[in-house]
């Protein structure tokens, strides 16, 4: 690729439309035009002039803007489809009822759009590496885009050649009698209206507001910070999700805060005392909570224990888990999500004689967290428990099966002994059902005379590391937004030859009002010849305004 | 040519980079739900717990000797099956340098005890009453075994059951030298 040997002797890169010294058009459109394209001040862009490696092909790839807007349009698109119906996350049935339930609720629409994973689309591999893909775009095209631009605005010269300034959009023309008054009139002017002046020579530069040209490229950055902090949430130790069901009485390990334990002391839900009304009776609501609330005690190993040490766990704190007052430590928070009332937690029994039931021989409490083997009723009667399976579920090869270790479902084997019964009675009985007796009829059983229960409460643990740098991101990101929206890029270039000729011409990125007022304001104070608009006098005005929409405020 | 060069290699660093934090988010995403804290060669972290007698278990006071570490419950079905074939092993292995202990999660001393006199286990049966040890090894679906070398650290994983072959075949691995 060559580079292009200016009339004035510069050398540009390729790809550029004008001059990087002296602004004359250098492609063979922009010499007939009437009005140069000042996009990126007519620097080349980059992707647009080295095409020859694979990793070139790639860079220009996601280096158009029209491959940017594409990306923008299917994410936007694809992002619009998953709120079409709720994702799997936020739909509250169990993990493997999932897919039924879109079947139930949304019939076949359901049904086809959770098996085609639209259900969990903000995580399928797909969407990633099409925000990746645009994140990507958005770089490139900024790199590619904002480095020249920013050299190019960097390295300004005051004297332009006429070439350049008559293809700009304002033109004046004519003569003034005092060229140095003139240019000192007008360097007054323009730095009373706030501008950056220029002198070399005959030559001024007026320039205003330059930094809106960064608008967009800092909104670019925050876009990436943005993004970044969402893709660190997946780095282990900057976002934790974790959840937890604790039973009264309980203590445990808290998943994803190592070496913390908590106890639920009590659980405690408190309701209004109303009588339900209009609407409330009309859905069924009965009970208004009035307090939710867990009280916890946290614990910490030592330093250095190992885990399933709880030997010397150090009593941090008791707290009070409400609604808005989550536990918070060391940069994690507890929230309380869901309770869970009256599990059982104790069993009552009386042993009786079945010919007389009002007779006991003496209760046993059953403590269904830690059941004794032997109760020894005192009397010479005693009754031993052989199974217990605290979620029976049948039996299986004689054995009465448990299908979890909650005790939704308490069942027990027990042997009786009494003075009459010395070698025992077996007996195994499940809640609400009468005794089964395996080894034929039995004198005596075991009578339910009670429970106690216990409640359970449902925390989630979190721990978000990255919202600050979200916020950060968010902030620039309107930061550049704003800068790009409400300032603009105003010059002026002015050049008056000793023998009173002026050539002028103004530029400015976007709101031509503001810049046509200060042009009034300085043609009026220093006694320059009235300017023109290039696009308002011309028939193709409404047609190059419109091409140039969009992007011109780069 | 120089400055060339220099673009190619600048070029292809940042779109490395770019697709590196790609592929690492699709990958991360993908295996959100089965993340391992623990990867095989790392070393498995140490955790002391109480069997059913009261005696106190610290992996590291097996250094030097392989460990089969097995984290089951009693309501698990396949667990249970493979329990015999585990004791059956145990016993072949236990004088050659290869340990069991297998980690309850959070039972009653009860069940447990009723669980390992009805399976006549010979090795230490350890309760993880607070969950603080499957928490660390992240177990999730039971039975989950770790093989774990004479270095202590993790030679093999696997979630699910067990046939008898199998748990002599990973006992043999972590055999010491």
């Amino acid at each position: 690729m060559e580079n292009i040997i200016c009339a004035c002797g510069h050398s540009n890169p390729y790809g550029t439309k004008l001059c990087e010294k002296c602004g004359r058009p250098l492609t063979e459109e922009g010499k007939q035009t009437k009005v140069v394209d000042m996009r990126y001040d007519g620097m080349a862009i980059r992707s647009k002039t080295y095409n020859t490696t694979i990793v070139d092909k790639i860079w220009n790839f996601f280096s158009n803007v029209k491959v940017g807007i594409a990306l923008i349009i299917i994410t936007l698109v694809a992002a619009s489809i998953g709120t079409i119906l709720p994702q799997a996350i936020y739909v509250n049935v169990p993990e493997p009822s999932k897919a039924e339930y879109y079947e139930k609720v949304y019939g076949l629409l359901g049904k086809l759009y959770n098996n085609l994973g639209l259900s969990n689309l903000y995580s399928t591999w797909w969407f990633q590496i099409l925000v990746g893909m645009l994140a990507i775009s958005i770089i490139v095209a900024s790199l590619d885009r904002g480095l020249p631009l920013h050299k190019s605005l960097k390295n300004q010269r005051v004297k332009r050649h006429e070439s350049f300034m008559k293809r700009q959009r304002i033109v004046a023309e004519g003569q003034v009698p005092n060229p140095e008054e003139t240019l000192d009139k007008v360097e007054q002017k323009m730095t009373d209206l706030k501008y950056r002046v220029r002198r070399d020579g005959s030559a001024l530069l007026a320039e205003r507001g330059r930094f809106a040209r960064y608008g967009p490229y800092i909104n670019h950055v925050g876009l990436i910070i943005f993004l970044a902090g969402v893709m660190l949430r997946l780095v282990p130790g900057f976002y934790v999700d974790e959840t937890i069901w604790i039973r009264e009485g309980e203590t445990r390990a808290i998943p994803g805060m190592d070496g913390y334990f908590i106890k639920n002391n009590k659980f405690i839900l408190e309701t209004h005392d109303n009588k339900p009304q209009d609407e409330q009776s009309n859905q069924g609501v009965n009970a208004m909570a009035k307090n939710y609330q867990t009280d916890i005690t946290l614990y910490k190993q030592p330093d250095g224990a190992l885990p399933g040490d709880t030997d010397n766990l150090k009593k941090l704190r008791d707290y009070s888990i409400r609604v808005n007052h989550p536990l918070k430590e060391n940069s994690f928070a507890l929230y309380q999500m869901n309770y869970r009332l009256n599990e059982l937690r104790q069993m009552n029994f009386k042993l009786v004689n079945k010919a007389n039931e009002e007779e006991s021989l003496g209760q046993i409490e059953i403590d269904l967290t830690n059941p004794k083997k032997e109760y020894d009723l005192g009397n010479g009667s005693s009754v031993q428990i052989l199974v217990y399976t605290p979620d029976f579920s049948g039996f299986k090869d004689g054995e009465p099966q448990t299908q979890t270790s909650i005790p939704n479902n308490p069942a027990f084997i027990f042997k009786m002994t009494t003075p009459e019964t010395p070698k025992g009675e077996v007996s195994f009985v499940e809640i609400r059902k009468p005794p089964f007796e395996p080894l034929g009829e039995n004198k005596y059983r075991m009578k339910f005379t009670g429970v106690e229960t216990r409640n359970s409460s449902n925390f989630t643990i979190r721990k978000d590391s990255t919202i600050p740098m979200l916020f950060v991101g968010g902030i620039i990101f309107m930061i550049g937004v704003v800068i790009g929206s409400y300032w603009n890029h105003r010059r002026l270039w002015l050049q008056v030859e000793p023998d009173g000729r002026v050539l002028m011409a103004a530029h400015v990125n976007k709101n031509m009002f503001s810049m046509k007022k200060d042009l009034d304001t300085v043609t009026t104070f220093a006694g320059l010849p009235p300017y023109e608009d290039q696009l308002d006098a011309s028939e193709d005005v409404k047609k190059s305004t419109k091409e140039k929409e969009g992007d011109n405020n780069l | 040519m120089e400055k060339k060069k220099k673009r190619l290699v600048i070029r292809t660093i940042i779109l490395a980079v770019l697709v590196l934090a790609i592929g690492y988010t699709v990958y991360g995403t993908a295996t959100k739900d089965k993340v391992e804290l623990i990867a095989v060669g790392s070393k498995a972290p140490d955790f002391t717990l109480v069997d059913l007698n009261g005696e106190k278990h610290k992996l590291s006071d097996y250094k030097g000797q392989g460990v089969f570490l097995n984290f089951w419950a009693t309501f698990c079905g396949p667990c249970e099956r493979e329990m015999p074939a585990i004791n059956r092993q145990y016993q072949v292995f236990k004088d050659q340098g290869v340990q069991t202990l297998s980690v309850n999660l959070a039972q009653t001393d009860f069940e447990v005890q009723n669980f390992v006199d009805r399976h006549e286990l010979t090795f230490p049966v350890v309760i993880d009453k607070t969950k603080s040890v499957s928490t660390t090894y992240n177990v999730g679906n039971l039975p989950a075994t770790l093989v774990i070398d004479p270095d202590g650290k993790v030679a093999k994983i696997i979630t699910g059951e067990l046939e008898e072959g199998k748990i002599a075949s990973y006992m043999e691995l972590v055999k010491p030298k």
